[in-house]
């Protein structure tokens, strides 16, 4: 065990990932020369080359669409949007080739998409979006939303090994503010089992990616108070872990699904539903949501603390529902 | 405080007729408190399904009769505070039937009577589709009547779902649980707390129960309980085919209809109604009633409203053979018949003194009725005492039947659907033209040994008049 940052856990599971299976190569926007604009790829092309660490043209539908042909022909690459915002240049490689190739061809396709995305740094419009339901709702894709230095790695593993396309969101915000504890050998993290971050009796928080954080903090702000909320990180969104939702819902009663997203259409309304329908009668009040405004991100960093929801918002919520 | 004598609990006489009664659910279980007046148990007897409130506050000492059983009237089913006895062994007092006595004046109530499905406040529509209930709007009655407090307390009368379905398993009553909540809502902790602290502490704090006063007209004790009823005569299904058990209800129905046919002689006329002004004057007050009552006027409303106005010129219609009598009345007890919502069953019952009631009293009283009976919240007085019935089985579009009377009436009216037709009328000059017309079917179903033909054609007659010549001063 050694403490990582989140960043670092994501570039020493890839290495790992490199170093046990030839199959795996990475492809992306100055991933190779310069390290990435992260720097997660940093040295990554001294130690596997050039043919596996492949500085792509400034193209998302070429680095995805060559991703998927690779895949289809036994390789098992791994893409880096240099911004998660880029993706939509890639659509219809992702949605209409690869998510659909196994139930028209029956072939897999393994790719594993990086996809820094989240806001909170002032990157404006087109560099803080979380756009994992727009992915959400395509049949054939997998999205995948680590929280944690351990689960970064341990996520990343399972999605290169995962024969279907996945979608791997990591957040900004975590890269270097986030330190923690990972395994040193090599293991994987299942999809669509959530993780426990914190047990409580009182409320339930439903949440993933940098909202686990602002969660956490806000949980502890109403220790104090003797309000004890729990919080569930759902780790990755499909599949989600509807059993261990609903569990904590018949344990609280009272639920908050918090997400950075923007509110319509954002996951966070099909966990609702899903409570409202499976989960009726355990519920002593309202199921809230707590989300991002229905528009662009701003780049004002006053106007983007406005936007991505904040302890104290998650706190007078959470007071509202404890007192409902 | 549990009362320290026994009390028993035993198989109301819902009825004069009624004999044995169905005990369909218990609401309490053994060991639990209870208090007096407070639902005990539903019973479904072949007049009318029911809840029995309790005779005594204490423990549910006893269970006697399980759900499912049938048993006479007078059979105890329960036992209220003392000792747990051996087994149904009658205690010393044969106390007070849960239900008051039936009004012994009241007559053969009106079970059932027309064989189709009716409903009383499904519109009859021009379309001549299948009419879905009505929006009925919520019916003024309980508005009038329920306790302002319930209106009042803003967060106190919600239950969530989560504490409603805690306080239904177990048998807990929200309302005397302290809440917490915002408002005073009862929250799912409080419930908890409530039922881990012993639930039923509520109940200790009600006045202790006074002996339960034996109404005037107490059954007779019977004999010796009775025995649960023999079971049914073993009856084999076929290959391909199901069983399910007749309920009492449908027993009664059962019984009563061939009862009916047995005693009267049937006989069926007709007449087409040209209901044009009725459809106008309804569409005027409809929004008025709407507004101002909360009240929908149903064309079965106004042709209620007609036909009691036409009984006081054919009191035969509105009579009763009893023996060699010929029986009349100066007023008209009206019982609609209530298809249940469940398409299994019907009841009838009865708005009491309709001929002081006006048309607005009328669709009141319609609205309040069929919903009770459809909530099961139906006294078993309100299904007795009918004078003459209504079936209106044109909610469905049919423009033709031939219902069975309840007995022991003369006859009985159905309405059937208003449809536009081609009709032929007089214009200005006296000439025949086609006109499109909304024109409704009513049936008199009458027994011919007591109405002969004529009259029954003069009673649709003057029906139909009223129904053309529509009076709004008049009603």
């Amino acid at each position: 065990m050694a403490e990582k940052t989140y960043l670092q856990a994501i570039s020493d599971g890839l290495r790992e990932e490199m170093r046990r299976d030839k199959r795996v190569f990475v492809i992306g926007e100055d991933v190779g020369v310069y390290g990435g604009a992260f720097k997660v790829t940093l040295g990554f092309q001294e130690e596997f080359g050039a043919w596996r660490v492949i500085d792509a043209p400034l193209s998302e539908t070429a680095i995805v669409g060559g991703c998927t042909g690779a895949a289809i022909m036994g390789m098992r690459p791994v893409a880096e949007m240099q911004f998660a915002d880029f993706i939509s240049c890639a659509w219809d490689q992702l949605v209409t080739v690869a998510a659909k190739q196994r139930w028209r061809a029956g072939t897999p396709v393994p790719i594993t998409v990086r996809l820094p995305s989240g806001g909170g740094f002032s990157g404006g419009p087109f560099h803080s979006q979380n756009p994992e339901s727009s992915f959400a709702h395509i049949p054939g894709l997998k999205v995948i939303c680590p929280a944690t230095p351990e689960d970064a790695k341990g996520l990343l593993a399972s999605a290169i090994q995962d024969p279907n396309p996945c979608l791997y969101f990591e957040h900004k915000h975590l890269y270097r503010r986030i330190k923690a504890e990972v395994p040193d050998e090599r293991y994987e993290t299942p999809f669509g089992k959530a993780r426990m971050h914190r047990e409580g009796d009182d409320l339930s928080v439903i949440t993933w990616g940098a909202m686990v954080y602002t969660a956490e903090e806000a949980a502890q702000q109403l220790d104090g108070d003797g309000i004890s909320v729990e919080i569930l990180d759902l780790r990755t969104l499909v599949p989600w872990d509807k059993q261990a939702v609903l569990e904590s819902v018949r344990k609280t009663s009272k639920v908050l699904v918090l997400h950075e997203d923007t509110h319509t259409g954002g996951f966070g309304g099909e966990i609702a539903a899903t409570i409202g329908e499976e989960a009726f009668e355990e519920l002593d009040a309202p199921v809230k949501r707590i989300s991002a405004p229905d528009t662009p991100v701003p780049f004002s960093p006053q106007l983007e603390k406005a936007f991505i929801p904040q302890v104290e918002d998650v706190v007078a919520s959470l007071r509202d529902l404890a007192e409902y | 405080m549990a009362t320290e004598t026994a009390v028993d609990v035993v198989m109301p006489q819902m009825g004069v007729s009624v004999s044995e009664g169905t005990v369909t659910k218990w609401l309490k279980s053994e060991g639990e408190q209870v208090e007096a007046d407070e639902p005990l148990l539903e019973i479904s007897t072949d007049k009318v399904d029911t809840e029995v409130p309790s005779p005594a506050s204490g423990t549910l000492t006893q269970i006697v009769v399980q759900e499912g059983e049938t048993v006479e009237v007078g059979t105890k089913l329960a036992q209220i505070g003392g000792a747990p006895a051996a087994n149904g062994q009658a205690q010393a007092p044969q106390a007070a039937p849960a239900e008051p006595a039936t009004v012994e004046a009241a007559a053969e109530s009106a079970a059932a009577s027309g064989a189709e499905g009716e409903t009383p406040t499904a519109d009859v529509v021009e379309e001549a589709r299948p009419a879905e209930p009505e929006p009925v709007p919520a019916p003024p009655a309980p508005a009038a009547t329920a306790p302002t407090a319930d209106a009042t307390t803003d967060g106190k009368s919600f239950v969530s779902p989560v504490v409603a379905r805690i306080a239904s398993e177990h048998g807990v009553d929200p309302s005397q649980v302290e809440g917490s909540g915002r408002g005073g809502r009862v929250t799912k902790k409080d419930i908890l707390n409530f039922i881990e602290q012993g639930a039923p502490a509520a109940a200790s704090e009600a006045p202790p129960a006074p002996a339960p006063a034996a109404p005037p007209e107490a059954p007779p004790a019977p004999a010796a309980p009775a025995p649960p009823a023999a079971a049914p005569q073993p009856v084999v299904a076929e290959a391909g085919e199901q069983m399910e058990p007749m309920n009492a209800m449908r027993r009664g129905i059962a019984e009563h209809m061939r009862r009916s046919l047995d005693t009267s002689a049937h006989v069926t006329s007709a007449i087409e109604v040209d209901m044009s002004r009725v459809v106008a004057i309804r569409k005027k007050l409809k929004k008025e009633y709407e507004k101002d009552y909360g009240v929908n006027p149903t064309y079965l409303s106004f042709v209620a409203r007609a036909t009691v106005e036409t009984l006081r010129d054919y009191p035969w219609i509105n009579g009763e053979i009893r023996g060699e009598q010929i029986v009349t009345r100066n007023y008209v007890n009206l019982g609609f018949a209530v298809e249940l919502t469940d398409g299994k069953g019907l009841i009838v019952p009865v708005l009491k003194h309709a001929e002081g009631l006006n048309l607005l009293g009328i669709a009141r009283g319609v609205v309040d009725i069929a919903q009770r009976a459809r909530d099961k919240k139906l006294t078993p007085d309100e299904v007795q005492g009918g004078t003459f019935t209504i079936t209106n089985p044109g909610g469905y579009g049919t423009f033709h039947g031939t219902p069975v009377i309840s007995q022991p009436q003369a006859a009985i009216l159905g309405t059937y659907a208003v449809v536009k037709r081609p009709w032929v009328i007089q214009d200005d000059r006296g000439e025949d033209v086609i006109a499109i017309r909304p024109i409704m079917n009513l049936t008199l179903t009458y027994d011919h040994r007591l109405v002969d033909g004529a009259l029954a054609g003069r009673f649709l007659r003057d029906l139909r008049e009223r129904l053309e010549t529509w009076d709004e001063s008049a009603y």
